[in-house]
């Protein structure tokens, strides 16, 4: 007899669960593919394709490398926070995906009794949710900086710790422009209300009502995730490799896989917000965590195009764009935001 | 409510304040704080209010500590100073550890004498308490004066804190 | 099962370490953390009292003091900052005069 817990809906959630943080995991490894095959493109090259087919399994091989890499904790470290902090920022980066609706509600073709919906959990604050988890990314990082006890590490995370709060309230006032207008925290009932057309040809997304809104939330997006033109934390010329210079092995690993896993779930959040999630036209309703991976693909090459194509920012300037003009255009934006939608009833 | 996760978030909550206080390395105290506060926010969830909850791990531990963390990387003041306070006394620590058991003993046996009040399991409760519109309504509604006193405070703490720390020439 | 008590007397026990920790430590960082313990304890109340009483009041105060405490650590750590520049130090009993 098996225990009254275990039922089909348990069962399909855990599942679910377990397909979408290794689905991340996944991700990030082809993110890294897509990368050294983008910019190999860019800079004239070929790029990876020795293992597997165009190079498709060099992330693995690469893996497997760091795997057998031997652990090195220096010296003068602060132990227990230096093994730590790639835990932290690892976490981080796969829980905040939790709360992101890809795909509509589904009975796997009758093999359950309630439909499942597509992500992992849905809560009525979703957005805050993510917003609340990024902010905890930044830890990992500090941490690392810290607990090194390099300069090139304190530097590269005093910088970053600074960069993120900088660019977290951008990011906030864009999210809350896009809440407004939804009147909903819900990232679900947000992707619902984008659905439709205007005049049956222009689909009702947000990025048409938020063109400011989307710029300010990517470009922040970016900068929250260190991604050039504002990967500071690690600018390698002037910082050796930044927060991570001391480490090695697996815990280098997993700040990589942070990293990429960040921009999945910054497209991710992005195309729920802005782009329709998996609303789209041609496929019926159970494919459409197709346009969902499709949207968000797309947004990560941005990414990608954009890291080999623009130059690092001095600091400075970064601080100065940020607040002095990302910040007031987020704000203006969320004035003129909350005028229409009273205006508009 | 869950007995166990109310106990498991209450200890978590409690040991992780007793180590902040009890710790030597500034860092550690602030990071064992921020377990705290992730302790506190699980037990504002199963008090039906998820928004304190993320607003407690947003604003205390992604800003507030971030801060603390900040100005401790900055210092770099790895360990704390071990100078003896003169100010107290020779007995100045004893007699601050017996006031300290002596508050808590005081303050414990204070809110055990309110009368047993069990929650409502009223689900509709439950569902207003919730709820971020009410929320919002009321903070711009019925607290409406509080909010603008509160966003001048904030701007009086920035401008002081940018005077304060500002070197001097 | 839970009631108002034990959510009352947990927050007894976290404001009495708070306030112990102002007593007992000699770094002006661990008792601005302190501190914060204590506000804490005083948010987790009003978030059950609220509960109790099954009103949000308890929730939007709580966003009062939160608000109120960043702007407390900024302040604090400007001071701390500031001080730290004179002295080199951050145990309190180094600041005992009223002017530099």
């Amino acid at each position: 007899m098996m225990p009254a817990f275990i039922n089909p809906t348990i069962v399909a959630h855990l599942v679910l669960i377990f397909a979408v943080m290794n689905m991340l995991v996944l991700s990030s490894a082809f993110m890294v593919w897509m990368e050294r095959k983008v910019c190999a493109y860019i800079q004239d090259r070929v790029g990876p394709n020795r293992v597997g087919f165009e190079g498709l399994l060099q992330p693995f091989a690469d893996v497997f490398k760091l795997l057998l890499k031997e652990e090195l904790i220096p010296k003068s470290a602060d132990k227990l926070l230096f093994t730590l902090a790639p835990i932290i920022s690892v976490a981080a980066a796969l829980t905040a995906f939790s709360v992101v609706p890809f795909g509509t509600e589904t009975t796997l073709f009758g093999l359950l009794r309630e439909p499942l919906r597509l992500e992992v959990t849905d809560v009525n604050v979703a957005v805050l949710v993510i917003f609340a988890i990024t902010s905890m990314g930044v830890y990992g990082i500090v941490l690392a900086g810290w607990s090194s006890n390099s300069k090139y590490s304190l530097l590269g995370g005093l910088r970053s710790s600074a960069q993120m709060i900088s660019y977290e309230i951008s990011y906030g006032l864009a999210l809350a422009a896009v809440v407004m207008m939804a009147g909903s925290l819900s990232l679900r009932e947000i992707v619902l209300n984008q659905s439709g057309y205007w005049w049956h040809i222009i689909p009702r997304w947000y990025l048409f009502l938020q063109p400011l809104g989307f710029l300010i939330f990517f470009t922040a997006g970016v900068a929250e995730t260190n991604r050039a033109p504002f990967d500071f934390p690690e600018a390698e010329q002037e910082l050796v490799a930044g927060y991570h210079t001391e480490y090695s092995s697996m815990s280098f690993g997993l700040f990589f896989l942070a990293e990429y896993v960040n921009m999945v779930t910054v497209s991710a959040v992005a195309t729920s917000l802005y782009l329709g999630g998996w609303l789209g036209p041609f496929l019926p309703d159970w494919l459409g965590w197709m346009w969902f991976l499709l949207k968000t693909l797309a947004l990560l090459f941005f990414y990608v195009w954009m890291r080999w194509t623009l130059p690092r920012y001095r600091y400075d300037q970064l601080m100065e764009f940020g607040w002095k003009y990302l910040l007031p255009v987020a704000i203006l934006n969320l004035i003129a935001t909350a005028a229409l939608v009273i205006w508009l009833g | 409510m869950n007995p166990v996760l109310f106990y498991l978030f209450a200890a978590v909550a409690v040991i992780a304040s007793l180590l902040v206080i009890g710790q030597r390395n500034p860092m550690h105290s602030v990071m064992l704080l921020i377990v705290s506060f992730g302790a506190l926010s699980g037990l504002y969830v199963l008090l039906d209010a998820p928004f304190t909850a993320v607003t407690q791990i947003i604003v205390y531990a992604g800003a507030i500590m971030v801060l603390f963390l900040f100005v401790v990387m900055l210092l770099n003041a790895h360990t704390e100073d071990e100078a003896v306070p003169q100010t107290l006394g020779p007995h100045g620590m004893k007699i601050a550890v017996v006031l300290s058991l002596a508050l808590a003993a005081e303050v414990v046996w204070a809110l055990s004498r309110v009368g047993a009040a069990s929650f409502s399991t009223d689900s509709a409760a439950a569902g207003a308490i919730s709820s971020v519109a009410r929320i919002g309504t009321g903070i711009f509604t019925t607290h409406a004066f509080a909010f603008e006193v509160t966003s001048v405070l904030i701007l009086v703490a920035m401008v002081g804190a940018v005077v304060i720390a500002r070197k001097e020439h | 099962m839970i009631s108002l008590n034990e959510f009352l007397v947990l927050s007894g026990i976290l404001f009495a370490i708070g306030t112990a920790g102002v007593f007992l430590r000699r770094n002006l960082i661990t008792i601005l953390l302190s501190i914060e313990i204590m506000l804490n304890a005083v948010n987790l109340t009003f978030v059950a009292v609220g509960r109790y009483l099954g009103t949000v009041d308890g929730q939007i105060i709580v966003f009062f003091v939160m608000t109120v405490a960043a702007a407390e650590a900024a302040v604090g750590l400007a001071l701390v900052i500031a001080l730290f520049r004179h002295r080199e130090t951050l145990s309190p009993d180094a600041f005992t005069t009223l002017r530099w």
